[in-house]
């Protein structure tokens, strides 16, 4: 991925050498969320509390694989190519993993990593990747990365 | 007999299948069916609840008022429900409570749907506010990506095989067989399901449910007026949960991206689909231990095993020992999916919780030629509808 790759939603994640996901933590519960909460008309979804104001976090970068899976056929429209159109699909992994916010947050995994490098209950760490390229350039997304056990012990 | 019980007076169905007709015929097919079976002519329906399908145009969003025309203007109030996977339910639901209000004394209750091929896929057109645009657009996470979670968790934390996978379609496949209105009627065996293509592993193309046209139909009808008509000791609805999650959800739904979160206010004492299942038998007043056939929406086979646990039919990890067993196949301690299931089915969205509920009036009324459970009085139906949606309707003689 180069710089110049923008996420492919705004406000979603940061970008940075350390990214992470951006949540919602309501002012009045301290109840955290992602995605994050409209700007307006946003509403705490802890129904015994009504706030509606809220602090940007950013969510823990690690947390650990509550599920995982792949897409063996390309999914359909809106999801957008990679590699564009022509071109032969690459089946990708995609995990769920549980942050100590008490949050389980879908991405897909990290390239080069598939369903057998996975496990529940493991570790998995937040990165940031090119997910598809349009006349804009390079749009970025969140992925997981298994971490491993070197990294888990170091 | 609890003060909430209403009768089961009529229950019919439309072939499921992939005909390419207009999702109305199949609908009047059905209605007809039921209000045949049940000896009622429309002209004394005095309530018709339609199962909304929302692919079908504006006639599919005013379902209701749809089927009324398409029988003929009747008069009667109408009503048209939407709950996903969980409308019939719904329909089931509104219906009730307007005979218990002593508001209504006999209702039709319709769904029916035309599908499209391949993926659900969600409606054209940029939705970035929407998650069911937005999981596709962000992660490409199809249907069967969801149910491949579900059926991993199985493997990992309870030592479920695909093998086991495989066997509940083979079971599936099996009771479906003589079904007249099931779409798949051909023996299945383990090995074919495991040569099938890996779709989201660990489910393979075999262990996922097609999506089908079809339809079905009750007539649902007080006591007080199924005894007037004849109806000594009908099936009755003893309970309909439609309850919503309680917060926080910590199990990832369809088609979210994400649960709410736990940490703060702790993890709740059921889960979504388990508080399904203990809101019916709480309203019936019956329990697990009183079930003798159970009809689980089985939209990948790994789920019917979740389904199973999820209403208390046995300890969470043990369904794979049921079915090993052979518990949960017609003859054992308590059969699942007597139909076939959405396995043999596909599933037609609006059409697939009445379908489950005219399986178990037939079931309970010993009509179910072919996959008949013996001796079955009390039956249970269990679904989800996408955006927090319990179906699940608890029927006895």
């Amino acid at each position: 991925m180069t710089q110049a790759a923008t996420p492919a939603i705004e406000g979603w994640f940061t970008t940075g050498p350390e990214p992470a996901l951006i949540g919602s933590r309501c002012t009045s519960c301290t109840c955290v969320f992602f995605p994050r909460v409209a700007a307006e008309g946003g509403y705490c979804r802890n129904p015994a509390c009504d706030g509606e104001t809220f602090d940007e976090v950013e969510l823990s970068r690690r947390g650990e694989i509550w599920s995982y899976t792949d897409a063996q056929y390309q999914p359909p429209p809106p999801y957008i190519a990679p590699n564009g159109a022509g071109e032969a699909y690459e089946p990708f992994a995609l995990a769920a993993v549980e942050l100590a916010e008490g949050i389980v947050v879908l991405g897909q995994v990290a390239r080069g990593y598939g369903v057998c490098d996975l496990k529940v209950g493991a570790e998995a760490e937040l990165v940031v990747e090119t997910l598809y390229v349009d006349e804009t350039g390079e749009r970025s997304i969140w992925r997981w990365r298994p971490v491993t056990t070197q990294e888990t012990q170091a | 007999m609890s003060n909430h019980d209403v009768a089961i007076a009529g229950v019919g169905m439309h072939p499921w299948g992939k005909w390419g007709k207009h999702f109305v015929s199949y609908g009047v097919h059905a209605a007809r069916a039921a209000l045949a079976d049940s000896g009622i002519p429309w002209t004394d329906v005095d309530f018709i609840v339609g199962g909304e399908t929302v692919r079908n145009g504006y006639g599919g969003y005013v379902a209701g008022a749809t089927f009324a025309q398409a029988l003929g203007w009747n008069g009667a109030r109408v009503a048209t429900s939407y709950a996903a996977c969980a409308t019939g339910a719904q329909a089931l639901d509104t219906a009730r409570a307007r005979i218990l209000a002593g508001m209504c004394e006999v209702a039709l209750v319709v769904g029916a749907d035309t599908t499209p091929k391949g993926f659900l896929a969600p409606n054209a057109g940029e939705r970035w506010d929407d998650p069911d645009w937005l999981r596709f657009r962000l992660l490409g996470m199809t249907n069967p990506a969801y149910f491949a979670l579900y059926a991993r968790r199985r493997m990992d934390l309870y030592g479920a095989t695909q093998e086991d996978f495989a066997a509940v379609k083979v079971k599936n496949a099996k009771h479906g067989l003589n079904n007249p209105y099931a779409r798949y009627r051909k023996e299945v065996s383990v090995a074919d399901v495991m040569g099938s293509a890996v779709v989201s592993d660990p489910l393979h193309l075999l262990d996922i449910c097609a999506t089908s046209d079809g339809a079905a139909a009750v007539i649902l009808t007080s006591v007080d007026y199924a005894k007037r008509h004849g109806l000594d000791a009908p099936v009755r609805v003893r309970g309909i949960s439609t309850v919503t999650p309680t917060f926080p959800n910590t199990v990832m739904d369809m088609p979210n991206l994400s649960t709410d979160p736990s940490a703060v206010v702790g993890v709740p004492d059921r889960t979504f689909k388990e508080s399904i299942g203990h809101a019916v038998y709480e309203e019936s007043g019956l329990s697990p231990e009183d079930v003798d056939v159970a009809e689980v929406y089985d939209l990948s086979t790994a789920l019917e095993l979740d389904w199973i646990e999820d209403l208390a039919l046995c300890k969470r990890g043990e369904a794979e020992s049921l079915l090993r067993a052979g518990d949960t196949t017609i003859g054992g301690r308590i059969p699942v999916n007597p139909s076939g299931g959405l396995a043999c089915f596909g599933e037609a969205v609006p059409a697939q919780a009445l379908a489950q509920v005219c399986e178990l009036t037939w079931q309970l009324r010993g009509q179910a030629v072919g996959r008949q459970v013996e001796g079955a009085r009390v039956g249970i139906t269990a679904n989800q509808g996408l955006f927090g949606h319990g179906s699940s309707v608890l029927l006895s003689v």
